[in-house]
């Protein structure tokens, strides 16, 4: 029993060895089909050619600009669309769980909401906002919305109504209850739906940026499709990717660290 | 003048398609400065009729007054001490007492001496940067105290405040309550299972019956207290008194005498 169990848990460097062999293999089997011939290079460039083509990128600017400046410019819509998404959907999820009555109202359209793709607000993103800023920003605060104020929402319904009914008797009113004791007693679940928040804000960000807007990461996808430069547009792809890790490995930090502090809930 | 009074509460509460009468007519009056304990079955509607002074729920019908005024809704002008502690966990014990007085208003500088005022008060000195799951239960009540009484109510609620601590430190409590109550009286609604608390710790007890919950008795233990001079010895000497035990006897019979009605009730 206790063998099966640490081979299960593993030891940190068999699993960092594993991960390594796994993306080995992946880089491997893709580098091999790339020189076997078996598709054309257009169809599949090889790992090096993407390579080359990010490193390029990072020195001369591609449609309009580098690779990190269109990283750049599309964290930028990503903040202010998830920040936007963050201020409003937490508080109104509080609001929710506070409140029976808001619940009642808000769910019934909420619920169906969420349910609509980031992407379907795209062509509305397009009429309202054309070309401009409000676009991009507005399809991330669709995606991002939704989990943070439900998260926000089922974490205020799991603080101990005590700790409610105490702050009320000790001469709180609604603001000071939510602020000081729904918003900390349900912080770890609203910094969950904070991380997945941000996760599906910047998946959406790439869709909304391969139809709206001129620049970000998007942009460059869709000026690597069209230039039939298939190496350009994976690079992208592996951008895209990366800095969606990063941005969820540093919230998993913040994750970890506010529940450490809070963790001791009685 | 911090009295509280009910007058002819009702409570229903709906239960599935029917409802469940919880409260019949309840008349209750508790003057300034008088400490009352309520006994009685669970089920009784003891812990309701604190609720509804406090200002958590709402009687069906009737009037709740406090120092003369109709309760809708909670104030700071009637703490409650909950079986459950009811700290908050991510605040600091001085925090937890200078929360009422941040919501009050009060300035920093007031607000960190009443804090240190009220601590030393509950014997708890230098504790405050603890956080409460830092402290035993006993410690986590005393906080919960302390935070109660730092707003000066007009009267305190206390709802089975000891329930949920081990024999000994609950012991310990009643009598530090009884010292406290002493330096700082106030209006205490207070509500027990035990009926040994009751007598101990109140200057009347009233007995409430089940299935409706209605007042059954009301017993005065001032004269025998008095008469016995219970605050002068430990609390165990105190409740091998002679008058003692009569008013736990009295009390139990009333208590016996309830939950045969609501068995009998319960088998037609």
């Amino acid at each position: 029993m206790a063998a099966i169990l640490s081979a299960a848990r593993g030891s940190r460097r068999e699993l960092a060895l594993l991960s390594l062999l796994g993306a080995a293999l992946f880089f491997g089997f893709w580098q091999m089909l790339a020189i076997s011939g078996l598709v054309s290079k257009f169809v599949l460039p090889s790992p090096g050619e993407v390579l080359i083509a990010a490193l390029t990128m990072m020195v001369e600017p591609f449609a309009g600009n580098t690779i990190q400046g269109h990283v750049a410019a599309s964290l930028g819509r990503w903040a202010m669309g998830f920040g936007l998404a963050a201020a409003i959907g937490v508080p109104l999820g509080l609001a929710m769980g506070y409140w029976r009555l808001l619940d009642a109202m808000v769910s019934p359209v909420f619920e169906a909401y969420r349910y609509i793709a980031p992407l379907a607000w795209v062509p509305f993103a397009a009429l309202w906002f054309g070309t401009g800023i409000g676009g991009p920003v507005m399809v991330i605060f669709t995606g991002a919305f939704a989990p943070c104020v439900l998260n926000a929402y089922r974490g205020a319904n799991l603080v101990e109504r005590h700790l409610v009914e105490a702050a009320r008797t000790l001469g709180a009113g609604s603001i000071r209850v939510m602020a000081e004791v729904l918003l900390p007693g349900a912080l770890p679940s609203v910094v969950s739906g904070l991380r997945v928040g941000a996760g599906l804000g910047w998946q959406s960000l790439i869709g909304a940026e391969l139809i709206v807007v001129s620049s970000g990461i998007g942009y460059v996808l869709v000026q690597g499709q069209s230039n039939l430069a298939p190496e350009i547009v994976i690079a992208a792809m592996v951008a895209v990717g990366l800095t969606g890790l990063l941005i969820d490995i540093a919230l998993r930090l913040a994750e970890a660290r506010i529940r450490q502090r809070w963790g001791q809930t009685p | 003048m911090s009295d509280i009074v009910f007058e002819a509460i009702t409570k229903v509460f709906p239960r599935g398609g029917s409802s469940f009468t919880a409260l019949a007519d309840v008349s209750l009056e508790i003057p300034d400065k008088q400490f009352l304990a309520i006994v009685g079955p669970s089920g009784c509607g003891k812990t309701t009729l604190l609720r509804m002074a406090a200002g958590l729920e709402v009687p069906s019908s009737g009037i709740v007054r406090v120092g003369g005024r109709r309760v809708n809704g909670p104030g700071a002008d009637r703490a409650v001490v909950f079986q459950q502690f009811a700290l908050f966990p991510w605040k600091t014990v001085g925090e937890n007492i200078a929360f009422g007085l941040k919501c009050k208003g009060v300035p920093r500088a007031r607000r960190d001496e009443l804090t240190r005022d009220y601590l030393a008060l509950m014997g708890m000195s230098g504790t405050e940067d603890n956080y409460p799951h830092q402290l035993s239960g006993g410690m986590q009540q005393r906080v919960a105290i302390a935070r109660s009484y730092a707003i000066e109510p007009q009267v305190l609620l206390m709802d089975e405040p000891f329930g949920s601590l081990d024999a000994q430190t609950r012991m310990v409590m009643q009598e530090e309550l009884i010292r406290i109550s002493r330096v700082n009286p106030r209006t205490v609604l207070f509500i027990t299972h035990s009926v040994e608390e009751a007598v101990y710790l109140a200057d009347r007890v009233v007995v409430l019956g089940r299935s409706p919950g209605r007042v059954t008795d009301v017993i005065d233990i001032r004269p025998v207290r008095e008469a016995e001079r219970w605050d002068k010895v430990a609390s165990e000497e105190a409740m091998e008194m002679p008058g003692f035990g009569h008013l736990r006897a009295r009390i139990w019979r009333q208590l016996r005498q309830e939950m045969q009605i609501s068995r009998t009730v319960a088998e037609v």
